[in-house]
């Protein structure tokens, strides 16, 4: 089946969205940008194209399963399976990763294999219950889960052997980006869905029939289209590259047509864009001689807190009293933050002040390019953030009225969605 | 982002660029030998300068600005800001000045290499800019030399009253006149003025024509990045030479070929060979990344049809011309009319028009941080233009001559975001 994908290379994350030709969604991915551009976008591709065979498994699935009430429970429990899986080849090559790094360490301590063992080891050991039914996990990535619990391990490790808990970590750091830059890491398809099915032993042999026939399916792109940051550096052709600003004016548009103006914050910039009626973009603005007010400002704050970024939200939202953070600038934020906590100041207040000092940068941005129209719609990163969503909601009825404010749960999905459309309308127009 | 790569193949001059050199090498020459020879100098902004008057008086020009924007066209302005920053200037302080005060204290070497000679008058001949009074303070506690300072009124209703026009003309009787004669141990000679005069406005007539040239389509010029060129010889040290007529003469005569031919504007890296873009533009350049900057916009097909920088030394469009039968209120209306000490609504009309007059697809805003009287006011002059002309206004953000405000990859982000949308919108949703 023909597909076109939109691609969103941004500073923090790369996004992609693959589109049937009936413009509807069919699969999304994401992964971290840190380190390789063209690795990122081939991964977070393979991502989106897993997830969409996961959607055409569940539509399949549907129409023939023997019982279609369970149907979603058992779709459910087969990409739980797929993702154990994925998750287990991919902390095999952590493993191989960090015995490469540690054999090539110059002064290791003795002990030093044997806990590395030890952790990886307690790591597959927990796999199982990661991806249990019901079971909550703080992120869709790899790094994220596999390195908040190599970490709690390292240094339980290093409080009982007297290790380095520094040289456990190192090893971490160097290992991960081997395993983030590799697509190969995340396997195929074929494989963990294979794996997933055998796990389940009873289920419907609907369910096999169905993962057949969409393993069976040829996935055929006839068009794609980049956008983000870092979108010159995108592997497609120049002609196949737009920018971002009009990716996510006609993204939000798709997500919600009566949109006429949109707000991204992004990693390190933040946009206002005024959109008409078509979803064209009619004026923007955006940050250009400063990031501060932009996603990584909390991200900054966070590891100045030694919180992960997504905790910050939830705490900030605790605030009874923010405070008013007066500096602008990130690097003299985390000066103010931790003046405040020596003053005794509570934690959530001085985040709530945070979380609004960036909106307020956002809301400067909103008012150059022509302000709020309604409706309003709020993308980007950040807007999964509850703390600053409540800020802006706030500020944008203290300054422009009753406005809709719309979040999609996929907001961060925008510009990839925005940038799919665009080769979905190349590919019919060239047909 | 990288700069202008030093394999860069050599920049592509007109005959014009060349003769201009030679008229420039040839000034130059003369001020370095001013110690000497004895000529007497006067140090001078570009804004209402009386050039023709010090010409009568057979003073030499020396144009502090232009000498800064020529440093930092040849890379040297980090070290003289720096320079000046050590000696208590802050950051804040406009670029221009630093610059200025740190070639000063380098030793004082222009821009063609020669050492430049001491000012033996300061001449302050317009005030709308409160920073030329501040920087002439600096330069009068550095030279002990005198000062004849011309206050010009504000253009505040956006016309030249008989009251202004008088009071002017009162203190070139007055104040400046006498001080020439101080200086240069001459008595003012109006004949010899009214010589003058008749030269500069038969080089104005030229000068408008070839900027009136971008009317054409493809535009033979470019009217922002182009024009700088043209406007060296009028706004320094050449109004009213006959040097100056000539060289506007053959300017005429090449841009005409170029019409004659249907080429477009040349380029340091080649001619512009498909006009995609007409864009106004509003503000002044960039100097320490020029090079750069306008390939940006000629890597787009974009084409600068019209721009407010290239009246600063004067709005010859809107009809003025120096008139030799009224030598002093001429000279007062020109210090009266030039860009910046038009009130914002006159600028507003004036962008208005050169919209519809050079049929642009829209204009971009180039906010520099040094220069309050471009930037004041600007996010109400993008606003109000795109609501009288319906045609969309870009907005980016840089610096006259510090390198560290010029941010190359978000500059060349929100340039391709604008021309992408101009053409997203000409070709309606479906681009």
């Amino acid at each position: 089946m023909n597909y076109t994908v939109g691609i969103d290379l941004g500073s923090t994350t790369t996004k992609a969205v693959v589109l049937g030709e009936d413009a509807v969604v069919l699969g999304r991915g994401i992964t971290n940008s840190r380190s390789n551009y063209d690795v990122a976008c081939q991964v977070a591709l393979s991502e989106a194209l897993i997830n969409t065979r996961f959607s055409l498994i569940a539509g399949e699935f549907r129409d023939i399963a023997r019982d279609p009430a369970q149907a979603a429970t058992l779709i459910g429990a087969l990409e739980r399976g797929f993702r154990a899986e994925q998750y287990r080849s991919q902390l095999r090559v952590l493993g191989t990763e960090l015995r490469r790094f540690l054999s090539r360490l110059l002064t290791k301590p003795p002990a030093a294999g044997a806990i590395v063992e030890r952790i990886v080891e307690r790591m597959h050991s927990e796999i199982d219950a990661l991806y249990a039914e019901g079971a909550r996990r703080k992120s869709d990535f790899f790094r994220d889960l596999a390195g908040s619990r190599y970490l709690a391990l390292a240094e339980e490790e290093a409080r009982a052997t007297g290790v380095s808990f520094d040289v456990l970590a190192g090893l971490f750091d160097k290992a991960i980006l081997d395993v983030e830059n590799s697509a190969e890491a995340a396997g195929r398809f074929d494989h963990h869905a294979a794996v997933a099915l055998a796990a389940l032993p009873e289920a419907d042999p609907a369910l096999t029939t169905a993962v057949a026939r969409v393993a069976a399916l040829t996935l055929e792109q006839i068009g794609s289209v980049g956008t983000g940051y870092g979108r010159q550096r995108l592997p497609f052709p120049e002609g196949r590259i737009r920018s971002e600003i009009l990716c996510h004016g006609l993204g939000a548009h798709a997500m919600f047509p009566h949109t006429r103006t949109v707000l991204d914050i992004g990693g390190q910039d933040t946009k206002a864009i005024q959109v008409d009626e078509q979803g064209i973009v009619t004026s923007f603005q955006m940050n250009d001689r400063c990031a501060a007010g932009c996603g990584r400002y909390l991200g900054y704050i966070a590891d100045e807190m030694s919180l992960g970024l997504h905790e910050l939200g939830p705490i900030a939202s605790q605030s009874s009293a923010p405070v008013r953070i007066n500096s602008t600038c990130t690097v003299f934020a985390g000066a103010e933050l931790r003046e405040r906590l020596s003053l005794g100041e509570k934690r959530e207040d001085i985040l709530a002040g945070l979380h609004r000092a960036i909106v307020l940068r956002a809301m400067s941005l909103l008012a150059r390019s022509g302000g709020v129209q309604d409706e309003f719609t709020f993308t980007g990163g950040v807007a999964r953030n509850q703390a600053a969503v409540g800020a802006l909601v706030r500020l944008v009825r203290e300054n422009y009225g009753a406005r809709t404010v719309n979040i999609s749960e996929d907001s961060i999905y925008t510009g990839a969605l925005g940038a799919a459309l665009f080769a979905l309308r190349s590919a019919q127009a060239a047909a | 982002m990288s700069p202008t790569p030093a394999t860069a193949a050599p920049a592509r001059k007109d005959d014009s660029q060349v003769r201009q050199k030679e008229m420039i090498a040839r000034h130059f020459d003369r001020l370095a030998a001013a110690p000497d020879t004895g000529a007497v100098t006067a140090y001078t902004f570009v804004p209402g300068n009386l050039t023709e008057l010090l010409l009568s008086f057979d003073v030499l020009p020396v144009l502090p600005e232009i000498n800064a924007l020529q440093s930092a066209m040849r890379g040297k302005t980090a070290e003289y800001i720096a320079t000046a920053e050590k000696l208590g200037h802050s950051e804040d302080v406009c670029t221009y000045v630093k610059s200025d005060i740190g070639m000063m204290k380098s030793g004082n070497v222009g821009p063609t290499g020669q050492r430049l000679p001491s000012p033996d008058l300061l001449l302050l001949s317009y005030t709308g800019c409160f920073t030329f009074m501040k920087w002439f303070e600096l330069l009068r506690e550095e030279y002990h030399c005198p000062v004849a300072m011309l206050h010009v009124p504000y253009q505040a209703d956006g016309r030249i009253t008989d009251s202004m026009r008088t009071y002017v003309v009162d203190q070139l009787k007055s104040v400046v006149i006498p001080k020439l004669e101080e200086v240069t141990g001459r008595k003012y000679d109006e004949d010899r003025l009214r010589a003058h005069l008749a030269k500069s406005a038969e080089a104005e007539d030229d000068l408008v024509w070839v900027l009136q040239s971008a009317k054409h389509v493809p535009s033979p010029i470019d009217a922002y990045f182009g024009a700088v060129y043209y406007l060296g010889p009028i706004f320094s040290a050449f109004r009213g030479t006959a040097d100056a007529v000539e060289y506007y003469r053959a300017l005429r005569q090449e841009i005409g070929e170029r019409i004659r031919l249907g080429r477009g504007p040349v380029t340091p890296d080649g001619e512009v060979e498909r006009e995609r873009f007409r864009v106004v533009v509003e503000g002044p350049p960039n100097w320490t990344s020029f090079r750069q900057f306008w390939k940006m916009f000629a890597d787009e097909g974009a084409v600068a049809v019209a721009s407010t920088y290239s009246k600063v030394g004067g709005v010859y469009d809107l009809g003025f011309r120096h008139d030799p039968d009224r030598p002093l209120e001429t000279l007062a209306e020109y210090c009266l009319g030039c860009y910046t000490n038009l009130s914002l609504p006159a600028r507003i009309d004036l962008l208005t028009r050169y919209l519809s007059e050079y049929r642009a697809d829209g204009f971009i805003i180039n906010s520099v941080k040094s220069c309050n009287s471009f930037s004041a006011g600007q996010l109400h002059i993008l606003r109000e233009v795109e609501a009288r002309s319906g045609r969309p206004g870009g907005f980016i953000e840089s610096d006259l001559v510090d390198p560290r405000y010029f941010s190359a990859a978000n500059i060349k982000n929100r340039l391709e975001s604008y021309f992408q949308m101009i053409e997203q919108k000409r070709a309606g949703a479906g681009a």
